[in-house]
């Protein structure tokens, strides 16, 4: 019997080992270790042998019935591996197959460089502040110490509505709203939005375009906060090695008045096509405000004083992103829309 | 303002400075030079010839074969211009000549003659056709007697000199003038003035027995002063003083014209100089226009005056309008013997708007406009006295006639160096600020802590205390200026809500596949109320440019289908465009109209492109009305959010829904109609217009979360045959009315019309959620609250259960 048992083993042994698949492999265990197989068999035969010999031929069963079942899983979780290998590598795919796009559109790149301003100044505790595009001529001229029959009118040309009212030139009525409403008390805006002027649209001119202004009024505001906030500002925009220059400038609603150049981002100032050999590139007008402005919206100028500034977004983005013609941004053309996409943080 | 430097340097040294150089320093002072021109332009080997001989070309009728004295040799040249003549002094540009624009001159044969280089005329050496007199314009120049052969003609024009252009703003009017600059120069470089002088011999007879003056509008002409130069021989101005106007960039006409116009670019006066014997009336009268009164102007143009225009008279008629141009019956010309030159301040209004309505800008109305210096005047008149001593050999009559009730005192200007350095965020002493103003020649005193200044009338611009800062400041230097920030009470800045919420609206519709555009805010009158959501009386311009662009939209959806239809045209099949805008309806009581932020967007195209695995869809309708609802869900609008079936020209009539909040309309979406798809060739186009401000303004309920519930919820689906018609939205609504508060979810999920439904049938697949947050659902009340939902369905719509 204990021959016969040895016999078994080896038979079951080299079956486990033949088999090639978790199919076979379940036969295999049906056959040999079922409830009708040949292990089985044996333990039933026991009750033939001798009392005494049944104890050890029981746990000799045992062993063996042990040692096939140890095998047998272990061939188990092989073939079932080897199984899930081939599923998985009959459901491979060609990952370099385009993917379903997730179309997604982007900012114009005017409302994007309005943004990265505004969240410049948003950081530094500015408000956004916002205005009537239709302007009467009180806010857009004369709040702003430019009276009728000013000659500095001549500079900007206007769409007027009426004797009294226009499209605004400048986002500087905003300002002169503000200060009116806040009513003495001080002010830290920007201003962006869309301005007129009569203009014939070409390359570099557009009836209409973007503005986007800064006013502050405290007590003892300096010139020199507002050299400091320009340079900061030039340095967000247009990369941290931007010096700035100041140069004296005429605008009526400021005085002292200036124009801010910075070095060029592309020579760094020794000379190319975008700041024309120069070295330096005019980015905005920039000044104190004019005391009649301040006195006019009800602020006493002795007290009280304060910077302003403005500039063109058309400009920063044709300059920044080397746009050559300012109609591009009023077409539309989502062959340039679409450059934009990118993020630039 | 053009300015040689060469004659700058009249007037103030200005240190041998490159005229780059000299151009950067005015530059950074605050005068912005805009150009700096080297009129040699590259310009070498051109010298004075002497014509020998001029003989016919025997094969060309319009050459002439000239013999010409270069002064080394005796060469030929052939030239074709009319005014050739022998024994000429002309300018010749020899062989190995270079000319402007970097033509070089070659030995050449001209039908079968030797030419060795070229008689020139004043274009050829880059002088602007314009400028060049009358007397040379279509020939070569001929030049003076004293001109030496041989020599380069560079100096003889003035050539070997550098213009610097300034781009002066409406406040530097001073220096419109080359004293103005001379004195911005000298201030800049420390340097002092150097005066032109104004001496001549007065006559025995005196200008008043000649002429008497009065002047009837004084508001508009405080001060008129009127010489008389009597036998004044008219004739060319001499080189020099040509060359002078050129380089300033006037035309050169005779000694009289050019001596007044010499006069103005030296001192910045307008001066006109009339033919006292066509006068006639020995009388100079200023007085405003009789309104429908006509004059002829120099340039030969008849003009109808208003009352409101300043005019010279002679007691009888116009002579010249004031300040603007003279008239042609009292002009100088080759027979004058006597001249009246007047010197005078008329008002900046009057003379801008008579300018403005003749259409007629001189250099002598831009500088009364931005108003002259008060004590030039008499100086300006008494400097072209002298000159046309000097250059027309005129007796200048004794004294002038005058009428004078001008304020010519300086404005006063009180400010504390203290306060001054306030604003600067500075430190400047005391010293280097009075150093300062000694440069600029203004007077001053300083004492008690303040300094008193009296600025000079050349100097309009100075009348604050702010004024003086921005002397101080461009005169110091504004690189000095230190860089600080605002030191204040710390706020917090941020966006409005508004403004927040349109920055998520911008953000998920480019999420959702749309580019922004921003498109024009005036249109035609045509497209201004198109597809427009309310339309109200438009905005219109008075004096549009065009008839495209003279009223201000009231859709923003005109616009961008043009930006569509660009696309489109440009092989774009798939287009989706959003634009955030202003459109403009009626009148506020500001009198302003009332601004109202909207959206619009418009697709067309491919919606879903991913062929390889055969997803491919156009768009439709209700990819639109997908992005609208979920950009409401985002807003927090969904639960007030409907659709309702409307009608709306331009767009499809059966595909076109008005967008509701709470049962108003906000908003309108739909196709656009086939005939202006086809209009603007276009596929399938849909397009939508929300009033922006509305929903952006509409109060939110707060954000309040509701326990997550551990009990599960139980789903029916139900499938109905309705009429075709009924529209599956009043279906939801009636089962959402019907459901009771278990009934949590309603879910369309299938809809059918075809071959197996009766005609005029549809089925329509409904899946709902019943659930109670603090229980389990029994079965019984499950059915019972679908029973009431089927008994509605079919009471109210005729709803029957599919089988």
């Amino acid at each position: 019997m204990e021959a016969q048992l040895q016999q078994l083993k080896e038979e079951a042994l080299q079956k486990i080992e033949a088999s090639g698949n978790v199919k076979e492999l379940n036969d295999v265990r049906v056959a040999y270790l079922g409830k009708k197989g040949p292990i089985t068999d044996l333990l039933k035969g026991m009750g033939k042998l001798p009392a005494e010999e049944r104890p050890k031929m029981g746990a000799l069963v045992n062993v063996v019935r042990e040692e096939v079942t140890t095998v047998l899983e272990a061939r188990m979780t092989l073939l079932q591996e080897q199984a899930i290998n081939e599923q998985l590598e009959k459901e491979s795919i060609d990952v370099t197959l385009p993917g379903r796009p997730v179309k997604t559109g982007n900012h114009h790149p005017l409302t994007r460089v309005v943004e990265e301003i505004e969240d410049l100044f948003l950081s530094m505790g500015y408000e956004i502040a916002e205005g009537p595009e239709v302007e009467k001529d009180y806010y857009n001229f004369e709040a702003l110490n430019l009276p009728k029959g000013h000659p500095a009118r001549d500079m900007q040309d206007s769409f007027y509505i009426s004797e009294d009212i226009l499209l605004r030139t400048h986002t500087s009525p905003v300002q002169a709203r503000t200060m009116e409403a806040k009513e003495g008390q001080p002010i830290k805006i920007i201003c962006p939005g869309k301005v007129y002027r009569r203009d014939n649209d070409d390359a570099t001119h557009s009836h209409q375009f973007t503005q986007i202004e800064g006013l502050v009024i405290g007590e003892n505001i300096r010139m020199s906060d507002l050299k400091g906030t320009l340079s900061l500002f030039a340095k967000k925009m247009f990369g941290d090695d931007r010096e700035i220059r100041l140069r004296p400038s005429f605008f009526p609603f400021t005085e002292p008045s200036v124009e801010m150049d910075i070095s060029c981002f592309k020579c760094s100032g020794s000379g190319c096509n975008v700041c024309k050999k120069t070295g330096w590139i005019e980015i905005l007008g920039a000044g104190m405000v004019h005391p009649n402005v301040l006195e006019m919206a009800g602020y006493d100028s002795k007290k009280l004083s304060g910077f302003a500034f403005g500039m063109g977004p058309e400009r920063i983005a044709m300059l920044k992103y080397g746009v050559e013609d300012i109609r591009h941004f009023y077409t539309n053309d989502v062959r340039f829309l679409s450059q934009f996409h990118r993020s630039e943080v | 303002m053009l300015v040689s430097t060469k004659w700058l340097e009249e007037y103030v040294n200005t240190q041998g400075l490159d005229p780059k150089e000299l151009g950067e320093k005015i530059t950074r002072a605050g005068i912005e030079v805009d150009a700096v021109i080297d009129r040699s332009q590259g310009m070498t080997n051109i010298v004075v010839g002497y014509v020998l001989e001029k003989v016919k070309h025997p094969e060309a009728d319009k050459l002439n074969i000239c013999q010409v004295d270069v002064g080394e040799e005796t060469t030929q040249i052939i030239c074709g211009a009319p005014n050739v003549e022998a024994g000429q002094k002309v300018i010749v540009a020899r062989p190995g000549a270079v000319l402007p624009g970097g033509i070089k001159i070659k030995k050449a044969k001209l039908r079968g003659e030797v030419s060795n280089g070229m008689i020139c005329s004043l274009q050829e050496l880059g002088i602007e056709g314009r400028l060049v007199p009358k007397a040379y314009a279509e020939g070569i120049y001929v030049l003076p007697e004293t001109a030496i052969v041989g020599e380069s003609v560079l100096p003889l024009f003035g050539l070997d000199d550098t213009i610097l252009e300034l781009g002066l703003t409406p406040n530097r009017s001073d220096a419109l003038s080359m004293l103005g600059v001379a004195y911005e120069v000298g201030a800049i470089l420390s340097e002092d003035m150097k005066y032109p002088e104004a001496t001549y011999t007065e006559s025995s007879e005196k200008a008043s027995d000649y002429l008497t003056l009065r002047v009837e509008a004084m508001e508009e002409n405080p001060m008129y002063i009127a010489k008389v130069v009597k036998n004044v021989q008219i004739k060319e101005s001499p080189l020099w003083l040509q060359n002078r106007l050129m380089a300033a960039g006037v035309r050169p006409h005779n000694n009289v014209v050019d001596v007044t116009n010499y006069v103005l670019m030296e001192y910045g006066q307008p001066l006109h100089a009339f033919d006292y014997d066509r006068l006639e009336t020995k009388e100079i009268v200023v007085r405003l226009a009789n309104e429908g009164e006509k004059i002829v102007t120099l340039d030969d143009q008849e003009r109808t005056l208003k009352s409101t225009h300043l005019v010279i008279t002679n007691g009888v008629e116009p002579v010249a309008i004031a300040g603007v141009m003279g008239g042609l019956n009292s002009e100088v010309h080759d027979g004058t013997t006597t001249v009246v030159i007047e010197s005078a301040y008329f008002t900046a209004g009057s003379i801008r708007q008579s300018s403005k309505d003749h259409g007629l800008r001189s250099d002598a109305s831009t500088r009364f406009e931005k108003g002259v210096d008060p004590n030039r005047v008499i100086l300006a008149a008494e400097r072209a006295a002298s000159l046309l001593a000097e250059l027309a050999g005129g007796e200048v009559l004794a004294g002038s006639v005058v009428v004078d009730e001008l304020e010519k005192e300086p404005a006063e200007v009180v400010v504390s160096p203290d306060f001054i350095n306030n604003r600067l965020g500075m430190k400047i002493s005391l010293e280097d600020m009075t150093s300062i103003l000694s440069r600029l020649k203004f007077d001053y005193q300083a004492a008690n802590g303040y300094i008193y200044i009296k600025a000079p009338t050349r100097r309009q611009d100075i009348k604050i205390e702010e004024d003086i800062i921005e002397e101080i400041a461009r005169m110091y230097g504004y690189d000095e200026i230190p860089m600080t920030l605002p030191v204040e009470e710390s706020k917090p800045g941020g966006l409005t809500s508004y403004q927040a919420k349109r920055r998520q609206v911008r953000a998920y519709l480019e999420g959702a596949g749309l580019y922004q555009a921003i498109t024009y805010s005036l249109t035609s009158k045509e497209m201004s109320q198109k597809f427009a959501l309310e339309t109200a009386p438009v905005t219109e311009l008075l004096m549009p440019m065009s008839e495209d662009r003279s009223i201000l939209r009231q859709s923003l959806i005109p616009h961008l289908l043009e930006a569509v239809t660009y696309n489109t045209a440009r092989q774009a099949d798939t287009v989706a465009l959003y634009e955030v805008g202003s459109v403009f309806l009626g009148e506020t009581e500001s009198g302003l109209p009332h601004e109202q932020e909207h959206l619009a967007a418009v697709i067309t195209g491919k919606w879903l492109d991913h062929s390889w695995q055969g997803e491919k869809k156009s768009v439709d309708f209700f990819v639109l009305k997908g992005i609208v609802e979920g950009l409401m869900g985002l807003l927090g609008h969904s639960k007030e959010l409907t659709f309702e079936r409307t009608v709306k020209d331009g767009l499809h009539p059966g595909r076109t829904a008005s967008i509701k909040l709470d049962g108003a309309e906000i908003g309108l979406l739909g196709q656009l109609h086939p005939s202006e798809q086809k209009a603007r060739d276009l596929k399938e186009t849909y397009v939508v217009e929300i009033n922006l401000a509305k929903v952006l303004n509409k109060e939110l309920e707060a954000l309040y979360y509701a326990p997550v519930s551990k009990f599960p919820s139980i789903t029916r689906d139900i499938a109905l045959v309705v009429d075709s018609e009924k529209a599956t939205g009043e279906l939801q609504a009636i089962i959402q009315l019907s459901g009771g508060k278990l009934l949590k979810n309603v879910h369309l999920f299938d809809l059918y019309e075809g071959e197996k439904m009766e005609p005029g049938k549809k089925s329509v697949a409904f899946s709902l959620t019943y659930f109670d947050p603090e229980r389990t659902l029994t079965d019984e009340e499950v059915v019972n609250a679908h029973n009431k939902v089927l008994k509605a369905l079919a009471e109210q719509a005729g709803a029957e259960l599919r089988g």
